[in-house]
C-alpha cells in the first residue's frame, strides 16, 4: 500500500520493487488533495484524470521493463508559473485566468519525458510577486503548520504541498527565494540551481536575468533526484549552460553519511543582526555548532555589498518584469475587458484590462519598473543595479575563494500571520534578505527545515549557497546537515507538524 | 487636407535640404531571427508561428546565426566597423502587431557602424559624380506581425472598425541601416536619396541576403527630412516619411517633403515633429504620429540572450566573401561592356545595373540588355508604378526575348508582345511565344503566296516598284504584313517582293 | 538598507504618466495610494546611488556567455488552430483586435 508519507525516494524504490504503483500512489496523493486543499489551498488546478492516466502508462511501461527514469511514477505537482499543455497556466493572475498554453515548457516536457504524472499546478502571488502566496488573484495558499499563517512565496503553493504531503515533489520558481524562503517557513526542502542550471523555457518570466525553477521537496535527496531529471542544457534558452552535470543524486547518497570533515564553511556577517528573529538565529548557530562537532571548518566572511542587494534587487526586478508583462495586452490571449463607451480602440482596451487584470502589488511594480527605465533615471537606477550586480558577484567570488561554502538562515523570521504585512510592502520585501543575493549572481542555494523556533514553534530554514555550477555541494552538504539533525530530532522536522483534519467532500473549513 | 507646397525650385533657393535615411532590409534566411518558423511571403495567416515569435508567456528567444553572419556582411560591404561586443536591446512600446509589445533590436551597440556608400549621381555639368553617404550604425532586429484593417472604406487604419492580425512575418530577422545627416546635397537631395537606395539595393542583391523585393516590402526605406535657410549650419525639425516602397518613391517623397517645409517655413510657421505617410497614388504624404516627449522606449538589454562577441578571425572570413566594391565594379562593366559614361549612368540611375549584368550573363550583347531595360521595361515599370527589378519577367526571360530575335523567331514588334505575355505571368518567353502563336512565318510558301497576293491586290503599287520606284515596296510590305497579322520577318518580305518584281 | 537615500519622491502626475506609458488605467483612487507607496520604496532603493563608481562594470547576465546561435533550420511551429486558441476572438484565422489608433513605429 502506498504511504503518502515516504519520500519521493522511498516511493521510487517501492515502485521498483513491485511493492506499489504509480496508480496507487498518484490516486493517494488525489485523495490526500481532496481532503486538506480545500484547507490549505495549494492548487490553482488539479487534473486527476490526466494524472492517473500518465500514472497508468507508468505502471505499464514498468511492467514491460522499460522504466524512463528513476522517478518514473512518482507523482508531481507543478507551479502555475511554468506553461503545461491539457492544463490551465495562469501564474496566479485573473489576467491570464483559464489560458491553456499550446506549449509545454522544457521543464515539464522533462518531467513527462521521465514519466512522472503530473498533478496539477501549485498556487503563487500573481507572476511571483511576493513572499506569502497572498497576491495570487484566486486567495492564499495557508501554511499546514498553521493555517493562519503564510506559507512564503512566492511558491507558496508548491511548498504547502509538498508540507501537507499532497505531492512528494513539486516544481518551484526563484526570483530571490521564492523556492527557498517557502521551503525555510514550511519546513521543506527548496533548491534554486545555478542560474542557466534548469530551463527557463516555459517559465512566465518574472525577472529574466534571475529566474530559475528549482525543487520543491522534503528531503536533500529527493530534491537532487528531481534535480537530475529537470536539469540540463537547454537549446531552447540561450541563456542554458552547456555542459555535462554530475549526478546530485549521487552527491546527496555521499553526503547522507553525515561526515563533514575537510569542509569549510563560511558564515555570512551580513545576513544577522537587527531584524532577524532570536529564535531563527538560535536554531542556525545550533546547527553551525553541529557542522563544526561534524568535522567542518567554520570561518566567519563578510560580503560587504550584501546591504545593497535589496535595493539592486527592487529595481532590476521591476524594470525587468515591467516589459516582460507589457504582452498581456488582452490581443492574442488572456483576459479582454472593454471598457465603457463606443467602440473602444485596442489601446483603450489594453489599459482597461491591464487595470481590471493586474492586481496591486503586479500594477505596484510595473510602474516602479517603467520609472527605472525610462529615459533620464535609467543610468541612476538600472544601470547603477546591474554595477551593484557586479559587487556582490565579486564578493561571492572573494568569499568563496575562502571557503566551500556560505550558510545563513533562509528567512530572517519564522512564517508571520496572513494579512499581516499585505500594506507595508517594504516590511514584505526584507523576508527576501538573505536569498536575494544568491540570484543577483546566480549561484546556487538551497534551504533545508532547520528546527523550530523557540518563541512560535514554527520551522525556520537554513541556506547553503554555493559557487557557480557548484551545485553538487548543496547535495553533498545539505545531506550531511540533513543527517545530522534527524538524529537529533528523531526524523524528519515535518514529523513534528501538527496534523491536518483530513475532510470529506462538501466539508469546509 | 491639401498641403501648400512650394515650387521645388524657389524652395531650393531658399534652403538646403538635409537628408537621412532609414533602410530595414528582410533576411532572406530560412528561418525567423529567434525562433524555427520559416519565413515564406504570402503563407496563408498564423500558419508560421511558434510560442516565441507569436510572444507566449515563457516563450524564448534563440539567435539565428545566419543572421549574424548576414549583418555582418552587411556591415563590411557597407565599409563599417563590427563591434567586437554587442547586444540585443528590448525596444519597449505598445502595438497590436508586436507580439511582445517590445522590439527585440539592438541600440547603443549595434554590431556594426561607421561605414559609408559612394553613389553615383549626375554633376551639375552632366557627368557622373560620386557623393558619399556616411552610414551611422547597421544593427540586428526582429520584424512586426501585419494587420489587415476591416469596415473601413478604403482597407486603411483610419476608419477601421477593427483589424485582423496576421503574425507570420513577426521575427522576421530585419538589418535596420542608418545613414548620418546627408548635407550638402541641395537639388540632388532627392536624386541623391533615390540613388543611395538603389545602391544599397544592388550590393543586398549581390550579397545574396534578401530577396530585395520593394514591393514585398523585403526592403522598405524611411525618409528623414529637414530644411535649414540656404547657408546655416542648423538643422531643422525633422519629419521621418514611412512606407516609402518603390525607387521612384524615394525621389517623389523627398521632393514633396522639400516642397511641403519650405511651404511652411517660408509662411512663418514651423515644422511639427511626426512620422508622415508616403501614398503611392496620389503623391502626397500625410501626417502620422506626433514624436513627442512621451516617446520612450526604455530600453534595456535583452535578458534572454547572451551577447554577440563576432570573433576577428570570423570577421575576416566573411570580408572574404564580400562581392566586388560597387566602384570596382561599375568600372569593371562599363569597360567589358563597353558603355559611354552616359549609358552607364542612365543603366545605374535606372536601378538597372544588377540586372543588365545577369541579362548578359545569360547570353545577351550588353547593349540589346541596356535597350530591354531601359526602353521597354523601364516604360512597363513606370506605368505599374514599381520598380525595374519588381516587374515579373526575369533576367533570363529577357536574354531568351533577345535571342529569339536574334535567331529571326519573331521581330522587335513580336517581341514586345512576348515581354508582355511574360509580364502577364503567361509563363517563359518560349511558352508565350506557342500559347500566342508569335512566331514569325518562316514557311517561304506561305509567304510568298501572300505576296502574290497583295501584288495582285496593288497593281498600281507593283507597276511603279516595277519602274524602279523601290520607295512604294513599303506599301506592299504592309499589305503582307497585315496579312499575316505581323508574324512574318519584314526583311524577307521586301526581298520577296523585290525578286517577284524586278 | 543604509540610509543615504536620496530625497526622492514620485508625484500623482508622474504615476499617471508611467500609468500612460505602461498602458495600465490606473484610478483616481490608485494613483493616490500607489504615488506615496512608489516614493517610499523609491526612498529606499535610492541609497544605490553612489554605490558604485565608474571603474564598476555592469552585470546583465549572472554568467559570461557569448555566442549562442541557433542554425538556420525551420523547426515545426504551432498550428493556426493551436496559435488562434487563446485569442479573444478570431477572424479569418487571425487574430481580431479591436480598431487601431495610431501608427507603427
Ligand atoms: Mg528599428
Ligand atoms: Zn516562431
Amino acid at each position: 500500500m502506498s504511504d503518502i508519507r515516504q519520500t519521493a525516494a522511498q516511493m521510487a524504490a517501492a515502485l521498483a520493487a513491485g511493492e506499489v504503483t504509480s496508480v496507487q500512489l498518484t490516486q493517494a496523493a488525489l485523495d490526500r488533495i481532496a481532503a486538506v486543499d480545500g484547507q490549505v489551498h495549494a492548487f490553482l488546478h488539479v487534473d486527476a484524470a490526466g494524472a492517473l492516466e500518465q500514472a497508468a502508462a507508468s505502471d505499464a511501461r514498468r511492467a514491460g521493463g522499460t522504466a524512463l527514469s528513476p522517478l518514473d511514477g512518482v507523482p508531481i505537482a507543478v507551479k502555475d508559473a511554468l506553461t503545461t499543455t491539457g492544463m490551465p497556466t495562469t501564474c496566479g493572475s485573473k489576467i491570464l485566468e483559464g489560458w491553456v498554453p499550446p506549449y509545454d515548457a522544457t521543464v515539464v516536457r522533462r518531467l513527462r519525458e521521465a514519466g512522472l504524472p503530473i498533478l496539477g499546478k501549485t498556487n503563487m502571488d500573481e507572476f511571483a510577486m511576493g513572499s506569502s502566496t497572498e497576491h495570487s488573484a484566486y486567495g492564499p495558499t495557508r501554511n499546514p503548520w498553521d493555517l493562519d499563517r503564510i506559507p512564503g512565496g512566492s511558491g507558496g503553493g508548491s511548498a504547502a504541498a509538498v508540507a501537507a504531503y499532497e505531492a512528494p515533489l513539486a516544481i518551484g520558481t526563484d526570483t530571490g527565494g521564492s523556492i527557498r524562503q517557502p521551503g525555510a517557513v514550511t519546513g521543506t526542502v527548496g533548491v534554486k540551481p545555478t542560474y542557466g542550471g534548469v530551463s527557463r523555457y516555459g517559465l512566465v518570466a518574472l525577472a529574466n536575468s534571475l529566474d530559475q525553477a528549482g525543487p520543491v521537496t522534503r528531503t536533500v535527496l529527493d530534491s537532487a533526484m528531481l534535480h537530475d531529471v529537470i536539469g540540463g542544457h537547454d537549446p531552447l534558452d540561450s541563456t542554458s549552460i552547456d555542459q555535462e552535470w554530475p549526478s546530485f543524486a549521487d552527491a546527496a547518497r555521499e553526503g547522507a553519511g553525515g561526515d563533514l570533515s575537510g569542509v569549510k564553511v563560511g558564515v555570512i556577517t551580513e545576513l544577522s543582526g537587527e531584524g532577524w528573529q532570536p529564535g531563527v538565529m538560535t536554531r542556525f548557530q545550533e546547527s553551525v555548532d553541529l557542522m563544526v562537532k561534524a568535522g567542518a571548518e567554520v570561518v566567519e566572511v563578510s560580503c560587504p555589498s550584501f546591504v545593497h542587494a535589496m535595493a539592486a534587487y527592487y529595481l532590476i526586478l521591476p524594470a525587468e518584469a515591467s516589459s516582460n508583462l507589457a504582452k498581456f495586452d488582452a490581443m492574442r490571449y488572456g483576459l479582454r475587458v472593454w471598457p465603457e463607451g463606443d467602440a473602444p480602440s485596442a489601446e483603450e482596451v489594453m489599459r482597461a484590462t491591464r487595470d481590471a487584470g493586474f492586481g496591486d502589488e503586479v500594477k505596484r511594480r510595473i510602474i516602479l519598473g517603467t520609472y527605472a527605465l525610462s529615459s533620464g533615471y535609467y543610468d541612476a537606477y538600472y544601470g547603477q543595479a546591474q554595477k551593484v550586480r557586479t559587487l556582490i558577484s565579486r564578493d561571492f567570488e572573494a568569499a568563496f575563494e575562502q571557503v566551500d561554502v556560505l550558510v545563513s538562515p533562509t528567512a530572517p523570521t519564522t512564517a508571520f500571520k496572513l494579512g499581516e504585512k499585505l500594506d507595508d510592502p517594504l516590511a514584505m520585501y526584507l523576508n527576501d534578505l538573505a536569498t536575494i543575493p544568491a540570484n543577483l549572481a546566480g549561484v546556487p542555494g538551497i534551504s533545508l527545515p532547520n528546527g523550530l523556533a523557540a518563541e512560535d514553534g514554527l520551522p525556520s530554514g537554513l541556506q547553503i549557497l554555493a559557487p557557480a555550477l557548484a551545485d553538487d555541494r548543496l547535495y553533498r552538504i545539505g545531506a550531511a546537515l540533513e543527517t545530522l539533525h534527524e538524529r537529533e530530532w528523531g526524523g524528519p522536522l515535518l514529523a513534528q507538524a501538527p496534523a491536518l483534519v483530513e475532510q470529506t467532500e462538501g466539508e469546509t473549513r | 487636407m491639401t498641403e501648400t507646397l512650394m515650387s521645388y525650385e524657389e524652395a531650393l533657393g531658399s534652403y538646403d535640404p538635409a537628408l537621412g535615411l532609414e533602410v530595414h532590409v528582410e533576411l532572406n534566411t530560412n528561418s525567423k531571427m529567434f525562433c524555427g518558423c520559416p519565413t515564406e511571403f504570402g503563407a496563408e495567416p498564423n500558419t508560421q508561428v511558434c510560442p516565441t515569435c507569436l510572444g507566449l508567456p515563457g516563450a524564448m528567444p534563440v539567435v539565428n546565426g545566419k543572421a549574424v553572419e548576414s549583418a555582418i556582411r552587411i556591415g563590411l560591404a557597407l565599409n563599417c566597423e563590427i563591434a567586437e561586443w554587442c547586444r540585443f536591446a528590448r525596444k519597449n512600446y505598445f502595438y497590436p502587431d508586436m507580439p511582445k509589445n517590445f522590439q527585440t533590436s539592438q541600440y547603443d551597440e549595434p554590431i556594426a557602424f561607421d561605414g559609408w556608400m559612394d553613389v553615383v549621381v549626375e554633376g551639375p555639368d552632366g557627368e557622373p559624380e560620386t557623393f558619399r553617404v556616411e552610414i551611422e550604425r547597421a544593427h540586428m532586429e526582429e520584424d512586426t506581425g501585419k494587420s489587415l484593417h476591416v469596415g473601413g472604406s478604403t482597407g486603411r487604419i483610419h476608419g477601421a472598425d477593427h483589424s485582423l492580425v496576421d503574425y507570420n512575418r513577426a521575427g522576421i530577422p530585419l538589418i535596420e541601416i542608418v545613414t548620418r545627416p546627408i548635407r550638402g546635397a541641395g537639388g540632388r537631395a532627392p536624386e541623391i536619396a533615390k540613388a543611395y537606395v538603389a545602391q544599397l539595393r544592388d550590393l543586398i542583391v549581390a550579397l545574396g541576403v534578401s530577396d530585395a523585393r520593394m514591393d514585398q516590402g523585403s526592403i522598405r526605406a524611411d525618409v528623414n527630412l529637414s530644411l535649414a535657410p540656404a547657408g546655416s549650419d542648423v538643422l531643422g525639425t525633422r519629419t521621418e516619411t514611412k512606407n516609402v516602397n518603390s525607387l521612384r518613391s524615394v525621389e517623389r517623397a523627398v521632393r514633396y517633403e522639400v516642397q511641403r517645409h519650405a511651404a511652411i517655413l517660408s509662411s512663418g510657421r514651423s515644422i511639427l515633429q511626426e512620422t508622415r505617410h508616403w501614398h503611392e497614388d496620389t503623391g502626397i504624404t500625410t501626417s502620422g504620429r506626433e514624436k513627442s516627449d512621451a516617446e520612450d522606449y526604455r530600453y534595456f538589454p535583452e535578458p534572454d540572450l547572451v551577447p554577440v562577441a563576432p570573433s576577428r578571425e570570423w570577421v575576416e572570413e566573411l570580408r572574404g566573401t564580400l562581392p566586388e566594391n560597387p566602384t570596382a565594379r561599375r568600372a569593371r562593366l562599363q569597360a567589358e561592356w563597353g558603355f559611354s559614361d552616359l549609358d552607364m549612368r542612365d543603366t545605374v540611375g535606372a536601378g538597372a545595373l544588377g540586372l543588365v549584368e545577369e541579362t548578359v550573363a545569360a547570353g545577351a550583347a550588353p547593349q540589346a540588355a541596356r535597350k530591354w531595360w531601359l526602353g521597354e521595361l523601364a516604360r512597363r515599370a513606370n506605368e505599374a508604378g514599381v520598380d525595374l527589378v519588381d516587374l515579373s519577367i526575369t533576367p533570363a526571360d529577357v536574354a531568351r526575348v533577345q535571342a529569339l530575335v536574334d535567331d529571326k523567331t519573331v521581330n522587335d514588334k513580336l517581341a514586345r508582345q512576348v515581354i508582355e505575355g511574360v509580364l502577364a505571368g503567361e509563363g517563359t518567353p518560349d511558352e508565350v511565344v506557342a500559347s500566342r502563336g508569335l512566331a514569325v512565318v518562316s514557311d517561304e510558301d506561305a509567304l510568298s503566296a501572300a505576296v502574290d497576293k497583295a501584288i495582285a491586290d496593288n497593281p498600281d503599287v507593283a507597276d511603279k516598284i516595277r519602274d524602279g520606284k523601290v520607295a512604294a515596296a513599303g506599301a506592299l510590305i504592309g499589305a503582307v504584313m497585315k496579312e499575316m497579322r505581323g508574324q512574318a520577318d519584314a526583311g524577307r518580305v521586301r526581298e520577296l517582293v523585290l525578286e517577284k518584281l524586278s | 538598507m543604509p540610509d543615504s537615500a536620496a530625497r526622492v519622491e514620485i508625484t500623482r502626475d508622474e504615476v499617471a504618466h508611467l500609468a500612460m506609458l505602461a498602458r495600465i488605467d490606473l484610478s483616481d483612487a490608485e494613483l493616490d495610494h500607489l504615488a506615496p507607496q512608489l516614493t517610499v520604496i523609491l526612498e529606499s532603493v535610492a541609497s544605490i546611488q553612489g554605490v558604485a563608481g565608474d571603474d564598476v562594470p555592469p552585470t546583465s547576465h549572472a554568467l559570461p556567455l557569448t555566442n549562442v546561435f541557433r542554425n538556420d533550420v525551420v523547426t515545426p511551429g504551432l498550428t493556426p488552430e493551436q496559435a488562434l486558441s487563446g485569442a479573444p476572438e478570431v477572424e479569418q484565422q487571425r487574430f481580431s483586435v479591436p480598431r487601431i489608433l495610431g501608427d507603427e513605429q
